[in-house]
Parts: C-alpha cells; structure tokens; sequence
C-alpha cells in the first residue's frame, strides 16, 4: 500500500511538471498553430536559471522555507525571454508548418550551446532544498513535502490558467484569436500583441516547471532534448491544444512511467511511444481533440 | 509587418515550388568532382566525404516524401538506424561479411518494417504524419537504447567492415575507408541517384506531385492517393537504411543515437540547407552540411549554436536552400525577373 502511494505519488509529481511544459505547447499551438520543439529548451532554461537563483538567494541569507516561491519567481522572469524570440518567430507564422517547426528545431541547437557557455556540460543540482520542507507521512508512505506542493503549486497554475482563459475578457480575446485569427484582426483585436503575449506565457510555463523541478533532479544538458518528446507525447494523447487534454496527458504519461520504472524499467519509455501511436491510430485527435488531421 | 511583407510571405510556400528538372545535371557534376577527389585531397577529406555519401542516399529517399509527396518526415533516423544496426547484426553478430548480401538484407528489413509503419502514417498529412513518423522514431531508439541483451543499449554495436564484391582488402580502416570503400559508396550513390532521378520522372512521381499540390484532385482523377503515398513512403525508407549501412561502416558502429528524433532533425536541416524544391537540393545540402559542421566544429565547441543560428536565417530568408539561392542568381543572369 504504502509503495503504492510512492509510486503513484511520483507519478503525479512527474506529470505536474510536465503538465506546465505540455500547457505552454497547447497554448502555443492553439493560438499561433505552432509546435514549439524550443519548449523542452525554455524548461531546461528554467532548470539552469533555478539553481542559480536559489544559489544568488542562499547567499543573500533567503530562509530555506522561501525556495518554492523563489524558484517560480526566477521561472517567472527567465520566461520574458520568451518576448525576442516571439519577434523571431514572427517572420514565419503565415510560412509552411515544416519550416515553422524548424525554425524552432534551429533555437533548440542554440539553446543547447547558450547552456554549455553559462553553466558547462556538467549536470548541475541543488543542493538541500529538495528537503527544506521535510517529508510528509501519507498512510505510511513517506514522501517529501517539495513534492506535494509542487503538485499543489500546478493545480493551482492549471486552474488560475483556466480562469483567465474562460473568464476574463484577455481570455475570450485569446480563444477568439485562436478560432479565427482573420476575423478578430477584422474586430479590431491586435493579434501581434495576443501572440507575443501568448507565447511569452507558454514560454513562462515551461520556464516555470523546469525551475520547479531542479530541486528533485539535476539541471542537464540533455534534458531540453527528452522533455520535447514527453511534453510532445502528452500534447498527442491528450490531444492538440486543448488544455484539459494537457492535464489528463501529463497524469497518463507520469503514471506510466512511474508504473513502467517498478515493473518493466527497459519498457519505461517504449510504453509512452506505445500509447502515443495508439491514440494517434485510434483517435488521431487526441482524447480530449476537436478535428482530425 | 506591414501587409506587403505578409503577402510575399504568404506567396512564398516553399515546399509548393516544383522541383526543377535540370536539378540531375547538379548531381552528375558532384559525382564526377567526388571521383576526382582522391587525386588531390587528403585521406581527412576522404573520410569525411563517406558519411556524406551515406546521408545524400538517405536525403535523397527523404526528400521523395517531403519535396515530391509533401510529407515532412520527422523520424526518418529510424531507417538510419534499421540500416545500421542490420548492417552490424550481420557483420559481428552472424559474421556475413559480402556487403552486397548485407546491401540486400537491409532493403528487406526497411521493406519489413517500412510497409506496416507507413501504412499507419500515410493516412495522415501534415503535423499528425510529422507526429506519428517522430513517434515511431523514438520507439526504435527507446528499444536500441533500453533492451541492452539484444541492442547493446548505448553502448551500441560493433560493424565490422565487410568485403566488397567478395573481395578481402588488404590495409587499416582509413586505407579502406579512403580506397575502395569511398569508391563503392560513390557508386551507390550515383546509381541510386539515377534511379531515383527516373522514379520522379515517372508516372509514379507525377502521381506524389499531383498528390502534393491538391490531394482532393489527385483522388478525382483517379490516383490511389493512400497507395502511392505508402510507395513513396517504402522507398524512402529503403533509401534511408541504405543511407544508415554506409554510415555505420564508416563509423564501425551502429549505436542508438543515430535514430534519435534530433538526427531526424538534422536530416530534415540538411534537406532544406539544400532546398527541397530541387532534385539535386538534397544531395547539396548533405555536402553543405558536412562543410559546414567540419568548419564550425574546428573553429569553436559551440557548434550547435552556429548551425542554430544558420539554420533560422535560412528558414527566414532563404526557404528555398542553396539550391534556390543558385536558381534566382542563374534567373537574373538571363535577364529574368
């Protein structure tokens, strides 16, 4: 029972993080119709940026307990990157998809150095912060209480990301946008500035999970690579764009590996691709999709 | 941007320019400068022409779907990978060493493995085939990379270098690789390039155009869209894991990176450093590439972020590749536009 929540438990913190970098592609993809392979960049971005903030933090004597919120704060404002590269990737939005997508293949190559010049090739973690909370005793099991708030912290980011979208006039602008860019242009909306703000937060929610995740696992040069194709496998089952799609696709794709790793560790990657081109055969859209290809 | 700019943008599809005829005349004058080659250059360059062999045969295969068929292929690493590690299956797991019957073994298993997963993906265009060719991809190297009793994991696998038409060469690995080797995987490419070269001129490449350029007419006038498509997509698989065999012997080894979605990526790269509107763009874009990638890496270890950055502006401003930067000045030497 007790290994059962363990598991399960990490699975769910596997898949909060990914939910943040999944959400960041829909929103980009749902607004600019964009697949952004630069995400897992802007993740391991965050990550980098993280541990030197906390480092930068510690020496300014922050109390341990502040490391949570200090690390969203620094993916917070790593992710106003996400404002220049948005002016680059303008040139191409009205350009064939393939060449919209290599553009962003180009930043992910140039990202990859960007983090081997600051930070060399050496992972790098975070020291005694993963613990600052203590653990927390969930019938029997005892699991860091980092982890808990993380997926608290990611709940409520999902559900503040609902609210703006569903409630508020930005958000209606956005999704009009999104169904039809012609015809808010033709209503007066600026949709220069709707995809340079919508990018920048796909941007900051990427840059956001990967901060919160160097606590629990070491920033590497590797990791902007193989999150692309996880946040990718998540954006497929749950469905392209869709955001509710992106909070089941994350619980899949977490559960699954933390699954995978106990009873068949070779297959832990394997059975993700085996549910993507299920999904994608059986239900090209996405679980929670609107039109097929 | 101002509309005039979002206009020329919107008119500048690339991937809608039909590939140019006289694209084959390009290829024979690259054959014909790489046979010369070892007169004058030095066994590095040698070396380094090999993989660039390897990945042009491979491009060629890949470009019959992304210029011809309008298929972007994000996985075709794979067939990379299934030719390399078939190739080394036979020569340092069953000792077959005539690379002829490895050449042929190798065309079976991508047949093998092209047909089921193409016949998945062909009933898909645009991002969703991008998705599920990536998705497939990363299965095979997620099996290469994970199941260590069969696939040495990331160790990869030895390729031993097989005998060429029978024959045993005498001499190292550079003597081998610069001699005879460098000659025969010349003659592949030049024969594969023909042939390819005639496939687009067929029926068949007619068919993938008229498929490319409007699917629904295609249909209307009677092309078997789904069918041709899974051709396209089985000969460019057989394209690639030729492509994968050579490289894995000039590497002597076939390891799990080499169908790694980035190496899709590369691919994909040197496609359109070339320009996928021309035959011959491939083939150039491969040459470009290896150059290129050469230099850079000599000049700084930050590599990656020169060829990013190369990259991006060739997207923004040069969608049409080297080949068609070649097209517009040869336009306005004749006094075109």
């Amino acid at each position: 029972m007790a290994s059962l929540i363990d598991i399960g438990l990490g699975g769910v913190f596997h898949a909060a993080i990914i939910f943040l970098v999944a959400a960041g592609l829909q929103l980009v993809f749902g607004v600019q119709k964009i697949i952004n392979l630069a995400c897992g960049s802007f993740y391991a971005l965050g990550a980098y940026f993280g541990i030197t903030a906390i480092a930068f933090a510690n020496s300014m004597g922050m109390s341990p307990l502040l490391v949570l919120p200090a690390l969203v704060l620094a993916g917070f404002i790593i992710g106003l990157v996400g404002i220049p590269i948005e002016r680059v990737l303008r040139t191409v939005y009205r350009r064939d998809e393939s060449f919209q997508l290599l553009l962003t293949f180009g930043l992910l190559l140039m990202f990859q150095d960007v983090f081997r010049f600051f930070w060399g090739p050496t992972p790098q973690t975070l020291n005694n912060a993963y613990l600052a909370y203590g653990t927390a005793n969930i019938f029997g099991a005892q699991v860091p209480t980092y982890n808990l708030l993380v997926i608290l912290a990611s709940i409520l980011i999902a559900l503040g990301l609902g609210a703006i979208l569903q409630r508020t006039r930005i958000g209606r602008i956005v999704r009009a946008t999104a169904e039809n860019r012609d015809m808010t242009e033709a209503l007066g909306v600026d949709s220069k500035k709707v995809f340079a703000v919508v990018f920048t937060v796909g941007c900051m929610l990427g840059t956001i999970g990967g901060a919160l995740v160097v606590p629990a696992g070491a920033a590497s040069l590797e990791m902007a690579v193989e999150l692309v194709v996880e946040a990718f496998a998540v954006v497929v089952i749950g469905g392209l764009g869709s955001m509710r799609g992106a909070v089941v696709g994350a619980l899949i794709v977490g559960l699954i590996r933390a699954v995978a790793i106990i009873v068949f560790p070779e297959a832990e990657i394997l059975s993700i691709y085996l549910v993507v081109i299920a999904v994608l055969i059986l239900r090209p859209a996405g679980l929670f999709g609107k039109a097929a290809a | 941007m101002t509309q005039e700019a979002l206009t020329s943008a919107r008119m500048a599809r690339p991937s809608l320019v039909l590939p140019r005829a006289h694209g084959y005349g390009i290829i024979l004058v690259i054959l014909a400068f790489m046979a010369a080659l070892p007169l004058v250059a030095s066994t590095y360059v040698l070396t380094l022409m090999v993989p660039f062999f390897a990945f042009a045969i491979a491009l060629l295969g890949l470009n019959l779907l992304f210029g011809y068929t309008g298929l972007l292929s994000f996985g075709h690493a794979m067939f990379l990978a299934i030719g390399a590690y078939t190739t080394a299956a036979m020569t340092s797991k069953l000792g077959i060493m005539s690379f002829e019957l490895i050449l042929l073994t190798t065309v079976a298993v991508s047949v093998l493995v092209a047909i089921p997963v193409g016949f998945l993906c062909v009933r898909y265009t645009k991002i969703f085939f991008g998705m599920l060719t990536l998705a497939f991809g990363m299965l095979l190297h997620s099996f290469l990379f994970k199941f260590y009793g069969i696939t040495g994991g990331d160790q990869g696998m030895r390729v031993l270098r097989p005998l060429l038409l029978g024959m045993e060469i005498e001499g190292g690995k550079t003597a081998y690789l610069t001699g005879p080797f460098y000659f025969y995987a010349l003659g592949l490419l030049a024969l594969l390039s023909f042939v390819m070269w005639r496939i687009v001129q067929s029926p068949f490449g007619l068919h993938l155009k008229a498929i490319r350029d409007n699917e629904q007419k295609a249909a209307y006038l009677g092309v078997r869209v789904a069918r041709m498509r899974l051709y396209a997509f089985v000969i460019s698989g057989i394209y690639g894991a030729i492509g994968g065999s050579i490289l894995a012997i000039s590497v002597g080894l076939a390891d799990p990176e080499m169908a790694y979605w980035t190496q899709s990526g590369n691919l994909v790269f040197m496609t359109v450093l070339g320009g996928s509107a021309s035959f011959a763009g491939p083939v150039v874009g491969a040459l470009a590439f290896i150059i290129l990638q050469d230099e850079v890496m000599s000049l700084t270890q930050y590599w990656r972020f020169v060829m990013g950055a190369i990259l991006i502006l060739l997207v923004i401003f040069f969608p049409r590749g080297l080949t068609g930067i070649a097209d517009s000045i040869a336009a306005r030497f004749r006094g075109g536009q």
